[in-house]
């Protein structure tokens, strides 16, 4: 469902090239995993998943479906039922998360022909969601992620994606900086929206989400390419023996 | 001698022939004039002199005060002063600002009273005898034009008093109907009297039935007693091709509490120019508003407050969205005197622009002469930031809703300020109308 094939970006208006030729294929209700070094670029790679204009896509594709998205708004990607839960999430001045939440939903499923959802139907979405992953309700009666702890921001986005449901789902570290309970409840999140029709890119840097989210498939980024593709073990190899070999690998090539 | 004449500004005010012709036909036609029975008779004239020794402030040229604020299309324009009463339904009014039955509705129109409700503490401004002892004329042109053009009828007398409570918010409407022929001048006057201990909720807006170009020359004046508190919103939505300048006084004693928020849209030129005095200790002084501006509109905020007494506390906030051309000013000032210790004073002005050609200019300026005081001060100007469109944008709303989204955001904190209900649905109905204008005069994407 979602292919990316040769992909080249870098950051807009700059010549620095971040990503460096990536080939990745996700199919329907698979789990993929992404890991690597600081700095690699799997942030990158996410951003320019969903859209980012502060990057550009200078060479290869990425399509959904067998359509390329690469001309396409964040908008039009998160119509299409891509996510991306940040690894830095904004703060929002101003804007109610229940507020921000149903406008979005109500732009997704209106792109996509549906009805809106009613408010009360919406509501009821809401605070289960907020009660399952344990978001501190006074947090939504603030801004969006304003003054939010690093955790709480996290949950948020597990919020959101919980609500809006998507096909494609790609977290960005979202399980740095929470605690066990958080943690346990991404998990459970994750693992209560797998579906066959449904796929997750996950980029983290630790085993302890794998763990209980069981990757199909696991990838190691360095320097913006993918240079080792295996099963959930290469997570457990990774995890014991860092990145040292890749990182010398690379210096050797060049 | 000699040397006085020779610094002394002279009159650039080009149509002065035409002030000094109005200003004596009010002089000599104004009831009570010839018997003796107007009060202001001798401010009046004492104000024209002035104006006639200084003018409009034109010249910008170490005129610390009118910097940034070009006045020479207002001197170009042949305004006329008179009595243009006319009658206008309310019901068009009511299309304009909110008129709820719970508040006391006093509608103005070209500064005569057309309409009143409830139960307003109001006289004609005849009867209060410290006209202008707030509001100095002196070196200011448009509150000596102002003040020399007072009117024997009309203007608001506002006296609260306890025991009694005035629930009912007291909201002045000054509505100029410009379809007169000609440009016109309305120089709406108040006077507020706040008795010791006295709360009260004012609200003041000013608006046009047409798009005509006119000037509002606004001076409020308000005392504020012991222990007294006041809100005092105040909502300028004038035409865009006229001009507002608008000169609030308030002097505070001991314990009193008053609250300025103001939200600006009007006007072609519009200034809002508030002084707080803060003369006995614990008084508190909070002055906040939001301006939004577009095509080549420009608003002045000359904002002050002096801490003449011990333990005061103060606060300006100001928020500022620019789109198109236009310009803004934040002049900020606070003045802590000697023996003023224990200030507490905030000074804060946020910009939001969403154009390239949008500008701002934030001057702040603090003189302290007590040495236990806390003053903290701050400014930026920014555009919309690219992460936030692009995060709003990822959960699937389009970069319009999310800009939009994003400017309703940054005004939220000071609309919240708009405690009524009635009245902040309004302006939050206000500013969803501006939106389309503001965006569309939107260029910049993010911050460069
Ligand atoms: N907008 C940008 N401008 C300049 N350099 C950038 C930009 N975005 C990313 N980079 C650089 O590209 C490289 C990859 O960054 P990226 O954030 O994708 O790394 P990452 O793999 O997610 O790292 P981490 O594990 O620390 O989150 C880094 O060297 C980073 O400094
Ligand atoms: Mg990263």
């Amino acid at each position: 469902m979602l292919k990316i094939e040769n992909l080249h970006a870098t950051v807009t208006d700059s010549d620095e090239v971040i990503l460096k030729g990536i080939d990745l294929e996700v199919s329907p209700g698979e789990v993929h995993a992404i890991m690597g070094p600081n700095g690699s670029g799997k942030s990158t790679l996410a951003n320019v998943l969903m859209g980012k204009p502060s990057y550009t896509v200078s060479e290869g594709d990425i399509t959904v479906d067998g359509e390329s998205i690469v001309e396409m708004m964040p908008d039009e990607r998160a119509h299409l039922g891509l996510f991306l839960a940040m690894q830095y999430p904004s703060e929002v001045p101003g804007v109610r998360p229940w507020q921000f939440l149903k406008a979005a939903k109500d732009a997704i499923d209106d792109a996509n022909g549906q009805k809106k959802t009613s408010v009360r139907q919406f509501s009821k979405l809401f605070d289960e969601k907020v009660e399952e992953i344990g978001i501190n309700l006074d947090l939504i009666k603030r801004s969006l992620n304003e003054g939010f702890s690093g955790g709480e921001k996290k949950r948020n986005e597990m919020l959101q994606m919980q609500v809006l449901d998507p096909r494609i789902a790609i977290m960005d570290e979202t399980d740095s900086g929470l605690d066990i309970d958080a943690l346990q409840a991404v998990a459970d999140g994750v693992n209560k929206m797998r579906s066959p029709e449904r796929s997750f890119v996950i980029v983290t840097h630790y085993q302890r989400l794998l763990h209980f989210v069981h990757p199909d498939i696991v990838h190691v980024l360095v320097d913006g390419k993918i240079v080792e593709t295996g099963d959930a073990s290469l997570a457990e190899k990774v995890e014991q023996n860092g990145y040292r070999d890749y990182l010398a690998a690379q210096r050797n090539g060049k | 001698m000699t040397l006085n004449v020779a610094v002394m500004p002279k009159n650039t005010a080009r149509h002065l022939a035409r002030y000094r012709d109005d200003w004596h036909h009010l002089a000599e036609h104004q009831e009570g004039y010839m018997s003796g029975a107007d009060a202001h008779h001798e401010l009046r004239r004492a104000a024209w002199e002035e104006f006639e020794r200084i003018g409009f402030p034109v010249h910008r040229r170490g005129n610390e005060l009118w910097k940034y604020t070009d006045l020479r299309q207002v001197d170009r324009i042949d305004f006329r002063f008179g009595d243009w009463d006319r009658h206008v339904d309310l019901a068009r009014i009511a299309e304009l600002v909110p008129m709820p039955e719970e508040w006391s509705n006093l509608v103005f129109v070209n500064g005569s009273l057309e309409h009143s409700s409830g139960d307003a503490p109001l006289t004609r401004i005849q009867a209060c005898d410290w006209v202008g002892e707030l509001a100095d004329y002196r070196s200011n042109g448009f509150v000596a034009l102002a003040t020399a053009f007072l009117r024997i009828r009309g203007g608001s007398y506002l006296q609260f008093d306890r025991p009694r409570e005035y629930v009912r918010p007291v909201h002045i409407i000054h509505v100029i109907d410009g379809s007169v022929g000609g440009p016109i001048v309305d120089n709406p006057r108040v006077a507020v009297e706040m008795g010791d201990g006295s709360r009260a909720t004012l609200i003041e807006s000013h608006v046009s039935l047409t798009d005509d170009v006119h000037m509002t020359l606004p001076v409020v004046e308000i005392k504020m007693g012991e222990g007294a508190e006041l809100s005092h919103y105040r909502y300028q939505d004038n035409s865009e091709k006229s001009f507002h300048f608008a000169t609030t006084r308030v002097l505070q004693e001991a314990n009193s509490n008053y609250r300025s928020t103001s939200f600006s849209v009007g006007s072609d030129i519009g200034r809002n120019d508030v002084f707080t005095h803060l003369v006995g200790e614990y008084a508190e002084s909070t002055l906040h508003g939001v301006y939004l501006t577009t095509n080549r509109q420009h608003q002045d905020n000359e904002i002050s407050t002096t801490h003449a007494a011990p333990h005061c506390t103060s606060d300006q906030y100001y928020k500022g969205v620019l789109s198109g051309r236009s310009r803004a000013v934040f002049s900020g000032k606070i003045t802590v005197e000697r023996g003023a210790q224990k200030t507490d004073a905030n000074q804060k002005d946020l910009n939001l622009l969403l154009s390239h050609g949008a500008e701002v200019d934030t001057k702040p300026s603090l003189e302290i002469y007590a040495d236990d005081v806390k003053c903290a001060h701050g400014a930026t100007a920014g555009h919309v930031d690219e992460d936030t469109l692009f995060y709003l944008q990822s959960r699937g709303v389009d970069y319009h809703t999310a800009q939009a989204m994003l400017i309703r955001g940054f005004a939220a904190e000071i609309l919240s300020e708009f405690e009524d209900n009635e009245l902040h649905a309004f302006l939050e109905n206000q500013l969803d109308e501006l939106m389309p204008a503001l965006q569309a005069a939107s260029d910049t994407i993010g911050t460069a």
